[in-house]
């Protein structure tokens, strides 16, 4: 019988959950749509028919038409594909600070590690979305410097896992037997430490693209969010929740996919967590 | 304890004052002014409002005559409603948003723990699949979806509750429940996860053991150590509620705090935004303080001071 690695186990442990395996097949049909959307038989999201006006779903439009008679799929699928790319974009920001910010004061410790946290610890207790507005109106609401705000809120917690597990593992014997047989500092870092951070990473990253997505759409419905002409999900929210007493699919199809697209992120970021950490699941 | 306590109070001055002061330099720093949308200003109004506020000296003293005020607990008039003070503006917002955040803290704690106890003590029966899908979904709908989706259904279909507004009872029922809703759910899984956890330690196996009935084993040893999760969650929880806020008094015409907020800021009202953003961090701060306190207070492990 072959051992099965790490990976490879992980990888098993997550197919074996339905609720992922659902979430993730889910998943993958929405964001083709989406990314297919361009080339699929529907009329462009930007397309105005005034005369035909708002209208419920029907073999025309599969969704219905808001008030200024676009396409509704369109439009949603096209939201789709900004708030998945708010989503992505602003976790990679948050990604390379919070992870390099962890790793240094987690590899550094002592006096630097003590200042760098207690930093983090200050910042973490200010209402961020509140200086997040401040910014937005500031500098303007575009599409870079939504996301530039979003991701430079979300690294905190990223720097702290990542400092926490550098730490443990600096502590572990098999590290201690890489220095005494005199390992280099960056294979050090590649070969030994990297790996390790990896699993927990992964995992925040997963559940904090949901995360950004609703904080995206949170602005977007205070009118913050991504300018004209794009709509995100949580714009088309915004109109929806304006004209729902008078067109109720406008805020259900919208706010259905975006549940749809939380639900499942979440399910998936959870089954990997379960899957990378078998300990914790009995 | 009491000298641990004075001293995060004392702590708090400083962030509370660096807060003050990124919010001034971010709006100052912005091109454009408070009265740049009345276009009909003559230049000499427009300079006797610019010195009625200040606007005509150099940054430096606009920064400390702001933080003169601040330390007198003056925060100064608003630009956009005249004839009114800032300190007016949040006395009137103040109590809305606060009874709004308290009774939406208090659905979520309550409903989030008995649900999550009760699923984690019958792990993996019915009712914990059927709590925790809800708890899934709860966790993933907006609370600016579920808050029109719960005026669509109950206000303007079935006619059982008013569909905004806020004078009296009958309106807090609505924005309370989508204010509150993603909380629950986050606090009944982190329960779950406390329950399962200590479920399985000794010490419960040993109350069970001498054969003290299951209602009690959970009441009296498993309780208390399960929710530490939830109590570490509150902190974070209440400035998520702070901002949640903003958007269920934007759904709801709720004349809170959040409202103006979001309004000053549009209309580059300075002072008013500076006011509420320091009014929120306060609260923020002192909160988290207080869940400091309680985890102390709850888990005996935890001693502060003594190093």
């Amino acid at each position: 019988m072959k051992a099965l690695g790490p990976t490879r186990i992980a990888l098993r442990l997550l197919m074996r959950n339905r609720m992922a395996v659902g979430s993730m097949i889910v998943l993958s049909v929405i964001v083709g749509l989406a990314l297919a959307a361009p080339i699929l038989p529907i009329p462009p999201q930007e397309r105005i028919n005034l005369e035909y006006g708002p209208r419920p779903p029907s073999p025309a439009h599969p969704l219905g038409t808001d008030d200024l008679g676009r396409d509704l799929l369109s439009r949603v699928l096209y939201g789709t594909r900004i708030s998945l790319a708010v989503g992505l974009l602003a976790t990679a920001v948050s990604l390379v600070i919070g992870v390099t910010y962890g790793a240094v004061a987690g590899y550094a410790g002592g006096r630097l590690d003590n200042v760098m946290m207690r930093v983090v610890d200050i910042l973490y207790g200010l209402p961020w979305m509140f200086l997040v507005i401040i910014l937005l109106v500031v500098f303007g609401r575009s599409i870079l410097n939504l996301f530039i705000a979003l991701g430079a809120v979300q690294w905190l917690t990223m720097s702290r896992i990542v400092r926490g597990q550098v730490l443990s593992v600096k502590e572990k014997e098999y590290v201690e037997a890489a220095r005494a047989v005199g390992c280099g500092r960056r294979r050090f870092l590649f070969r030994h430490i990297l790996p390790n951070v990896l699993g927990p990473v992964i995992v925040y990253s997963t559940l904090m693209v949901p995360a950004v997505m609703l904080e995206e759409s949170f602005l977007s419905f205070l009118g913050l969010g991504v300018p004209d002409p794009y709509a995100s999900l949580g714009k088309l929210a915004k109109a929806g929740a304006d004209a729902m007493q008078s067109y109720p699919w406008m805020l259900i199809f919208p706010g259905a996919v975006l549940t749809v697209i939380l639900f499942s992120l979440n399910f998936v970021g959870d089954g990997l967590r379960d899957a990378l950490d078998p300990q914790l699941k009995k | 304890m009491t000298t641990y306590i004075l001293k995060r109070l004392l702590s708090v001055i400083p962030v509370i004052f660096v807060i003050a002061s990124a919010s001034f330099f971010i709006m100052r720093g912005a091109p454009g002014g408070p009265f740049d949308k009345e276009r009909n200003m003559t230049e000499e109004v427009r300079r006797s409002l610019e010195a009625k506020y200040h606007f005509d000296k150099p940054v430096w003293r606009q920064y400390l005559i702001d933080m003169g005020g601040l330390l007198r607990g003056d925060l100064g008039p608003s630009f956009q409603y005249e004839g009114r003070t800032v300190n007016e503006i949040i006395a009137d917002g103040f109590g809305t948003s606060l009874l709004l955040g308290a009774m939406a803290m208090a659905l979520a704690v309550v409903l989030g723990l008995s649900a999550g106890i009760l699923a984690g003590a019958r792990q993996n029966s019915w009712l914990d699949h059927l709590l925790m899908s809800c708890s899934m979904t709860g966790i993933s709908i907006p609370n600016f979806v579920l808050g029109p989706l719960l005026v669509l259904l109950f206000s303007l279909t079935l006619h059982w509750l008013p569909v905004a507004g806020w004078r009296g009872a009958r309106y807090m029922i609505l924005p309370t429940i989508a204010l509150a809703l993603p909380y629950t759910a986050y606090i009944a899984r982190l329960a779950r996860g406390g329950m399962l956890e200590v479920i399985r330690t000794d010490y419960i196996r040993t109350a069970r053991a001498k054969g003290l009935p299951e209602r009690l084993v959970i009441l009296r040893h498993a309780l208390r150590p399960a929710v530490m999760p939830v109590v570490s969650y509150l902190g974070p929880a209440s400035a998520h509620v702070l901002t949640g806020i903003l958007v269920i008094e934007s759904i709801f015409s709720i004349p809170g705090l959040g409202r103006y907020f979001v309004l000053s800021a549009l209309n580059r009202d300075y002072t008013v935004v500076l006011g509420t953003v320091l009014i929120y961090s306060t609260l923020l701060v002192f909160f988290n303080l207080l869940v400091d306190v309680a985890y102390a207070i709850l888990d005996p492990r935890v001693r502060y001071g003594t190093k």
